[in-house]
């Protein structure tokens, strides 16, 4: 191996909480060579972004603390170094691109704004040079047009767009080290594609060194030469990319790899009894101007789409985000208004008032994506179970409510026993759970999953998905399962439908999809998904 | 912490109903959060036992006895008004601090007198002083029973018979009027608070969950409401109707909620589109339940924030009324009425000084206790 940039020595990061320390990062090490990409795998929680945050000690010290270690940068330690000489090495020889694009950007400055202020501030350009040398950062990161882009406010990017800047600001003092943090995971996985083969590419370009942090393995096995395993704040396994892959040693990377959503769903039967049809549903937000408000044009969230789920089976709506499939979700539950025929159990549902609704609710439910916000801080979990048996079967006794508490709580693999526990108490895949028992509870017959699994880490998805698929079989569901996780669709629907700007691409049994795509859309879907791979320009967006 | 825990452990026992704490976890650290505040946290417990004291004025503070024996009878006079002629007099109502009545009980049983043998409208007819007369413990014995028959030997001249904080201009007890006044105020603060947040709470509550014409109607409304000069028209009101406690407090209700309306708009504007409010429309919860159950308890921390402060501006209020006269009755113990007296006074500074401090040490108690309840409600704030 060529000459080690950072090496990283028995590092340890604590926090102080209410009088105790929690040790977050337990005495790890690691090396990183010069132009090689070393990247940090873990679950939510293993320390692999305060591990990352240290080396630029932009952790919220005096609660964060070191108790033991060095991180040596070019031989010189950083934890020992002062404030002014850590300015001169972040963003400078080291930079940082971060998850979420959207806040790392400033939002009330242009673009050009904010990258010239670094060029400035770090080398001392006057003004013409650094317009001109933003401009061909902006190209070198792949921005199209970049001259017209300069005065663009972040918000007037997408999200793959608004990445790139991030990455040319990183790049514009050519750092020797790039550390990013999760950069692709809030993107599609379309433009996540892009974006892994942009770095990539600029990294063997510049030769730099880059600390990857990231909790997909699929990256992973893209983008890095080493991996560094991490759980509870221990690297339990550290080798060659290919090697780890191959060969996993510790139980913990191997339990990592065998994590993937696995398993068919049940075979598709055409003749299975409709539960939900929907017929040319169209949601239309309308553009209103001038002052009286005339509506001058629609946004078409949902523009004319059929779909059938059918008892037993699940419908999988795929899509990027911006497709519409949440829209469409969420109008085949009547949560948003209309157009269109929804036909529930055979009865027209469409023009049903909220009160009449009432009834039908609780065979049409409803699990949403994020298991942190859809279960009320306030309220114990049986508490929150019970919300829909107080009103769709008043009749029940508390003890009978109870004890169809504590048994969906058994169906869904929770202990009853910590029925009285607030949310917080759970894990993110437990709370899920709590989520899926609240709509079970009500037995109802057709559910509406709204990316039920993408807040959750990988190991906790499949168990997810193998719960959802126990339940359907065992109570007949039918499923509306709407993500963009690919993966997790290929486990669980029958069928699928790929939207794109509100209209459907491509319908169709999922095994064919999957295995014989007939649009370029949903090739370049399935590509980047599976094989993180890019699709030519222009089928996809940016 | 709740990674820890292993996922899919299903333990088969189910215990019936395990008993619940309380208090939620949730609240349970704010408790905490508020106790760590030492001044806020005495400052409440301060303010608690002066107005539980203060309920109790009329043992502390009277003109009349708390317990009586009077030829084998035991009253209570404190709570029953008993006619003078059960005591051989002919008046409707007994001054037992007449001589002849104190005389005649005390030949036929015994009886027990507050502390302070004043009430808050009892004119002291024996200071020694012209009114206002100075606290009692600035003159010697000659002095201060200079006005009994019997001077310094007159079984009056005791300690109970003492203006501890001098007299008004109209020789009552400054002390039994300031007991009675914290009451009042206090009462009328807490009274307001909580009426107008109950006003307040479901206006923003119906303007935030409901938004759209609902929201935009109310808020023009409450704009124009707001506009209104609260004193002009306390004023004017006052010329029409007699002034009183709840003519006053029906008065400031009518404005002062508005108030907490911004509040609780906003919080319920952000917390109706919660995934978990979702979730409860999608059960087919109504509108009232999702309302009281998911909404209220995120805008019950900011109003719960706002209270003292809420409390503490209406006790201002009131007293700045009384200081003009346009506030309680002639009579009553007002605090601000006291302040009028010490400005008309100048030459008896235990008037100001007394009112001053009752006033101030008040509102500081109430601002700790709110400043202490703000912090604690404050996720950000981390205490040791």
């Amino acid at each position: 191996m060529s000459e080690i940039l950072l090496s990283v020595r028995d590092l340890s990061v604590a926090f102080a909480q209410g009088g105790n320390q929690s040790t977050a990062v337990d005495h790890i090490s690691f090396d990183l060579a010069k132009g090689e990409t070393v990247a940090l795998v873990g679950e939510s929680g293993s320390g692999k972004s305060v591990s990352a945050l240290s080396v630029l000690k932009l952790l919220p010290y005096p609660s964060a603390s070191h108790p033991s270690g060095k991180i040596l940068f070019e031989g010189a330690d950083l934890l020992a170094m002062s404030e002014k000489q850590l300015r001169q090495v972040r963003g400078n020889k080291i930079t940082m691109i971060f998850q979420e694009p959207m806040t790392s950007l400033n939002p009330l400055h242009t673009i050009e704004h904010q990258i010239v202020e670094i060029l400035k501030l770090h080398q001392g350009m006057a003004d013409r040079p650094a317009k001109a040398r933003t401009l061909e950062l902006l190209n070198e990161v792949g921005i199209r047009d970049p001259e017209k882009r300069l005065d663009a406010y972040p918000h007037q990017l997408s999200g793959g767009q608004r990445q790139r800047v991030m990455i040319a600001m990183a790049l514009a003092n050519e750092p020797e080290l790039l550390i990013a943090d999760e950069p692709t995971t809030a993107l599609d996985v379309t433009v996540q594609a892009q974006i892994l083969e942009l770095l990539a590419g600029l990294k063997s370009r510049k030769s730099m060194s880059m600390l990857f942090i990231t909790h997909d393995l699929g990256i992973v096995r893209k983008i890095a030469d080493r991996v560094c395993v991490m759980t509870k704040g221990k690297i339990v396994e550290t080798g060659p990319t290919k090697e780890i892959f191959a060969n996993p040693r510790d139980p913990y990377t191997r339990h990592l790899l065998a994590a993937e959503p696995k398993g068919k769903p049940p075979a598709a039967n055409a003749d299975a009894k409709p539960v939900m049809t929907g017929k040319d549903i169209k949601v239309w937000f309308p553009i209103k101007q001038g002052f009286f408000r005339r509506t001058v044009d629609h946004v078409k969230a949902v523009d004319g789409i059929d779909v059938t789920v059918r008892a037993g089976q699940t419908l999988g709506v795929v899509g990027e985000s911006g497709s519409g499939k949440t829209t469409l979700g969420l109008a085949l539950a009547r949560m948003i208004s209309s157009t269109g025929t929804i036909r529930f159990n055979g009865r027209d549902i469409n023009q049903l008032t909220f009160n009449a609704m009432r009834p039908l609710r609780r065979e049409l439910q409803i699990v949403f994506q994020d298991p942190f916000g859809s279960l009320s801080p306030r309220m114990s979990i049986a508490e929150i179970i019970e919300e829909g048996l107080k009103i769709h079967e008043p009749k029940l006794s508390p003890d009978e409510r109870d004890d169809k508490v504590a048994d969906v709580l058994k169906e869904v693999g929770l202990d009853p026993a910590t029925r009285n526990r607030y949310p917080h108490e759970f894990s993110g895949g437990q709370r899920q759970r709590v989520a899926i028992a609240r709509a079970m509870v009500l037995n109802p017959r057709f559910v509406m999953l709204d990316e039920p699994t993408s807040a959750l880490d990988m190991s906790v998805q499949a168990q997810v998905v193998d719960l959802l698929r126990n339940l359907q079989a065992k109570h007949d569901l039918a499923y509306l399962f709407i993500s963009h996780d690919l993966k997790v669709i290929r486990a669980l629907a029958n069928d699928v439908i790929v939207m794109r700007n509100g209209q459907i691409v491509e319908a169709g049994p999922s095994q064919q999809i999957f295995e014989n795509p007939q649009t370029d859309y949903t090739r370049a879907l399935i590509s980047a998904a599976f094989k993180i791979e890019t699709a030519p320009v222009g089928t996809v967006s940016e | 912490m709740s990674q820890a825990v292993v996922e899919n452990t299903v333990v088969e026992t189910t215990p019936r109903r395990a008993k619940r704490p309380w208090l939620s976890p949730l609240n349970r650290r704010r408790w905490q959060n508020f106790k760590a505040n030492r001044r806020g946290y005495w400052s409440l417990w301060i303010f608690l036992v002066l107005f539980g004291l203060s309920l109790f004025s009329e043992w502390i503070a009277n003109d009349k006895p708390i317990l009586v024996s009077y030829k084998g009878e035991i009253l209570f006079p404190v709570l029953v008004a008993y006619p003078e002629e059960k005591f051989g007099g002919f008046y409707a109502v007994t001054d037992y601090r007449d001589p002849v009545i104190r005389d005649e009980i005390n030949a036929n049983g015994w009886m027990i007198w507050p502390p302070i043998r004043y009430s808050y409208r009892t004119v002291n007819n024996a200071i020694p002083d012209a009114a206002p007369a100075k606290p009692s413990w600035q003159y010697d014995a000659d002095k201060r029973c200079g006005q009994y028959p019997q001077r310094a030997a007159d079984p009056d001249c005791i300690v109970g018979n003492w203006n501890w904080l001098g007299t008004d201009d109209q020789a009552r007890d400054v002390l039994a009027r300031l007991i009675y006044g914290f009451r009042i105020s206090v009462l009328f603060g807490l009274i307001l608070t909580a009426g107008s947040s109950l006003i307040g709470v479901a206006a923003g509550a119906m303007q935030g969950y409901f938004g759209g014409w609902t929201d935009l109607l109310f808020q023009r409304v409450i704009e124009i409401w707001s506009a209104i000069p609260v004193l002009y028209l306390l004023l004017i009101v006052s010329a029409i109707l007699p002034p009183g406690f709840f003519i006053l407090l029906g008065l400031m209700m009518i404005f002062s909620w508005v108030a907490l309306v911004g509040v609780v708009r906003a919080e319920f504007l952000r917390a109706r589109n919660f995934e978990y409010v979702n979730a409860a429309r999608a059960l087919g919860v109504p509108n009232r339940t999702i309302m009281f159950r998911h909404l209220l308890p995120n805008a019950m921390v900011a109003t719960l924030t706002f209270l003292p402060f809420l409390t503490s501006g209406s006790i201002s209020t009131l007293t700045s009324l009384d200081y003009l006269g346009f506030g309680l009755p002639p009579g009553s113990p007002s605090l601000g009425e006291l302040m009028k007296q010490a400005q008309s006074n100048l030459n008896a500074p235990w008037l100001g000084i007394s009112g001053f401090i009752v006033v101030s040490l008040m509102l500081s108690l109430l601002v700790f206790i709110g400043e202490a309840a703000r912090d604690a409600f404050d996720p950000r704030k981390a205490f040791r």
